[in-house]
């Protein structure tokens, strides 16, 4: 019989905090993206495709750093497609996403066909290194959970800090609020609407397609079809059930990745666990529900701005 | 109205006149439909381009497209298979747009429909077909149904955006006929299945070796059935004022908040039957996974139709022509399958950019 305590163990927490990245990072730039009053349902097609390019540059070159840069290349080019697509040509937001996200789902298990033989995985590449921080590792408990990971789980606590930073303290957060609550007025005082929002959904790219290779390059060094799995959505729910704010965000990205990380690890030992994978789902619709607190999101959002 | 529609420009001679207004109106169809061509052109022109690049023979791949989907009875009756589960979803979340409402979680609405009349099937003692298939189908609808309540109820209620309430729940509904298979429900084996449904439960085949089932003949009349009670019916007519201008709407006394719970039950009644029709027509059993995001591709399927019961049914044999024709490819040339995933979303994000074609067009007409 297995105790409890075999199952809560450290391996568990540092599997929580690898877990959340995805979601932390993808969530963050979901957050940028909605205050801007641009909607991008297309993150999990964007991650899928940094995973893929990001494995498939590090195949090429040998070198993994190569391979995130190519993956946040690739995110911000695809944001880029559907911010041209719904700000310069008026789309609606929800449909240019699904095309954004059949496109990704279709063409990364094609490619991984035609270079590797298999829609299903790539072969294995050389992933990111293994980090570690100096004096924190020496201490027993939470030396182990902190590390050593991949770079890429270091990055998002910064990333969170810099998003709360910018959002909340500067006058370019306060144009993107602007320009996601009232765009008209945000025109009307000089605030360039069209550009912020091209700004902000293509960082939302960029930060989708870093969660992407941090599950191919970060996580297993290779590409497998199932990868992103789902994880694009509920990178949304984590924005919302974070309220749109990043430090929030941080917070329930570490609570669904304790659940996607149990999930995992239960799996392995043969226990039904689709109760636990539908739990950021269900939260979502609580928060919406106004069951478990409140959140709001801008008031423009979804609506297209033209001058 | 279209600038060809009312005339512009100035006055040519009587004959030019006919002649000219002959032409125009047989091309008129064709103009008013012109976004969705070019998105289809476009969504073809960038799959070709994808299959060129990686080092495919182009003309071949389409031929086997073509051929696979059309190119033989057999080609035709999988095409059929395959467009039958995405006219019920397209018509799922048609329904539901013309309430200004985006149903995008027809996929969680259809697995549990789908389960939902497979258990009927299973469970049920032997009865005539007629009753059995009726009531498998009650079941999938009401399943379908049940699972539209909450997002309806709290659009309501709260305001909740039902994109994201539906999609939420797309992904609890999959899990759930995930798990109902894999756990309580299986079938012994290594396949997470369940067991048969009763032969009772089972639609007649119109075509076999294809799966084509009688399931396309209810998939046409509920596409007929929705046109009737949109366009001929008052509830009807106040799910599309309302989809119009809900403010107006609620001025002009219809029930607005009624209409979008009649709106968003019946988009996922309507998803939940196509569950239904696969499980009773294609596979006769629960298969875990058996949908490859019919519930998705009904989006697309709405969205190139038109949001229109016979667009609907043009746009979902296209899509499922896609699939069907292919399998073929990759069997005959070696494409994956996947590249018709990248034609149907390049065909959505030109459908998204109506803007853009307008564009393109008014570019070439000043030239």
């Amino acid at each position: 019989m297995i105790g409890i305590w075999d199952i809560l163990d450290v391996a568990l927490f540092a599997a929580m905090i690898r877990m959340a990245t995805p979601l932390v990072l993808a969530a963050t730039g979901g957050v940028i993206t909605e205050r801007s009053g641009v909607i991008n349902i297309g993150l999990e097609g964007m991650m899928m495709l940094g995973a893929l390019f990001g494995v498939l540059t590090s195949y090429w070159t040998g070198c993994p750093w190569l391979g995130v840069i190519a993956a946040m290349v690739v995110g911000g080019l695809a944001a880029a497609i559907h911010a041209l697509v719904v700000i310069r040509f008026n789309a609606n937001h929800i449909v240019s996403g699904l095309g954004i996200n059949f496109i990704a789902l279709g063409l990364a298990p094609f490619l991984s066909e035609v270079i590797w033989g298999s829609r299903g995985h790539s072969d294995i590449v050389t992933g990111l290194p293994r980090w570690e921080i100096p004096l924190i590792k020496e201490i027993p408990v939470i030396g182990e959970i902190l590390g050593p990971h991949s770079p890429t789980v270091f990055m998002i606590l910064a990333i969170v800090i810099i998003a709360n930073i910018v959002l909340f303290k500067t006058k370019w957060g306060l144009r993107i609020t602007a320009v996601g609550e009232f765009a008209k007025a945000a025109a009307t005082a000089g605030i360039p609407v069209q550009r912020t929002r091209y700004i902000c959904v293509i960082i939302s790219g960029i930060l989708a397609g870093l969660a992407g290779v941090h599950m191919s390059l970060g996580h297993l060094s290779m590409f497998t079809w199932g990868m992103i799995g789902g994880r694009g959505f509920i990178a949304l729910a984590v924005m919302i059930s974070g309220n749109w704010r990043p430090y929030r965000v941080l917070a329930i990205g570490m609570v669904f990745g304790f659940a996607d990380a149990l999930q995992i690890r239960l799996q392995g030992l043969g226990v039904p666990v689709h109760f636990m994978q539908m739990i950021p789902f269900l939260v979502t619709i609580a928060v919406l529900a106004g069951v478990m607190g409140r959140s709001r999101p801008p008031a423009d959002i979804g609506k297209n701005y033209e001058p | 109205m279209t600038k060809e529609e009312t005339g512009r420009g100035d006055r040519p001679t009587a004959i030019e006149n006919q002649g000219s207004r002959l032409i125009k109106r047989a091309i008129r169809p064709l103009v008013a439909i012109r976004p969705e061509i070019t998105a289809i052109c476009a969504g073809f022109l960038v799959g070709a381009i994808v299959v060129w690049v990686t080092g495919h023979p182009v003309v071949e791949t389409f031929y086997h497209l073509f051929r696979g989907a059309f190119g033989s009875r057999i080609a035709i009756g999988m095409t059929l298979t395959r467009a039958t589960p995405i006219i019920f979803t397209g018509l799922a979340v048609a329904i539901a747009f013309k309430c200004g409402l985006f149903n995008i979680g027809a996929e969680g609405q259809l697995q549990v429909g789908a389960f939902a009349a497979a258990w009927v099937g299973i469970a049920l003692p032997p009865m005539p077909p007629v009753i059995h298939i009726s009531l498998a189908f009650a079941a999938g609808a009401a399943a379908g149904l049940l699972w539209a309540v909450v997002p309806a109820v709290l659009k309501v209620t709260r305001g909740a955006h039902e994109v994201v309430t539906t999609m939420m729940l797309a992904h609890v509904g999959i899990l759930l006929a995930s798990y109902l298979v894999t756990g309580p429900f299986k079938d012994p084996g290594p396949v997470p299945q369940t067991e048969w449904i009763a032969s009772t439960a089972q639609l007649t085949r119109l075509l076999p070796p294809t799966q084509l089932s009688t399931a396309l003949f209810v998939a046409l009349l509920c596409a007929i059935a929705v046109y009737l009670f949109l366009w001929k019916t008052s509830p009807g007519y106040a799910i599309r004022a309302a989809g119009l201008n809900p403010k107006a709407a609620e001025a002009g006394g219809v029930p607005v908040a009624r209409s979008i719970m009649l709106a968003l039950l019946l988009s996922g009644a309507l998803a939940g039957l196509g569950g239904a029709g696969e499980i009773l027509g294609v596979f006769h059993r629960f298969i875990d996974g058996f949908s490859p995001g019919y519930g998705w591709t009904g989006i697309g399927v709405a969205l190139v139709g038109r949001m229109h019961p016979l667009g609907v049914i043009l746009a979902a044999v296209l899509f499922g022509a896609l699939r069907a024709g292919g399998g073929t490819v990759a069997r005959a040339v070696g494409v994956p399958l996947d590249i018709t995933v990248v034609i149907q979303g390049t065909i959505i994000l030109f459908i998204a950019a109506q803007r853009m074609t307008e564009f393109l067009w008014e570019r070439r007409r000043k030239k």
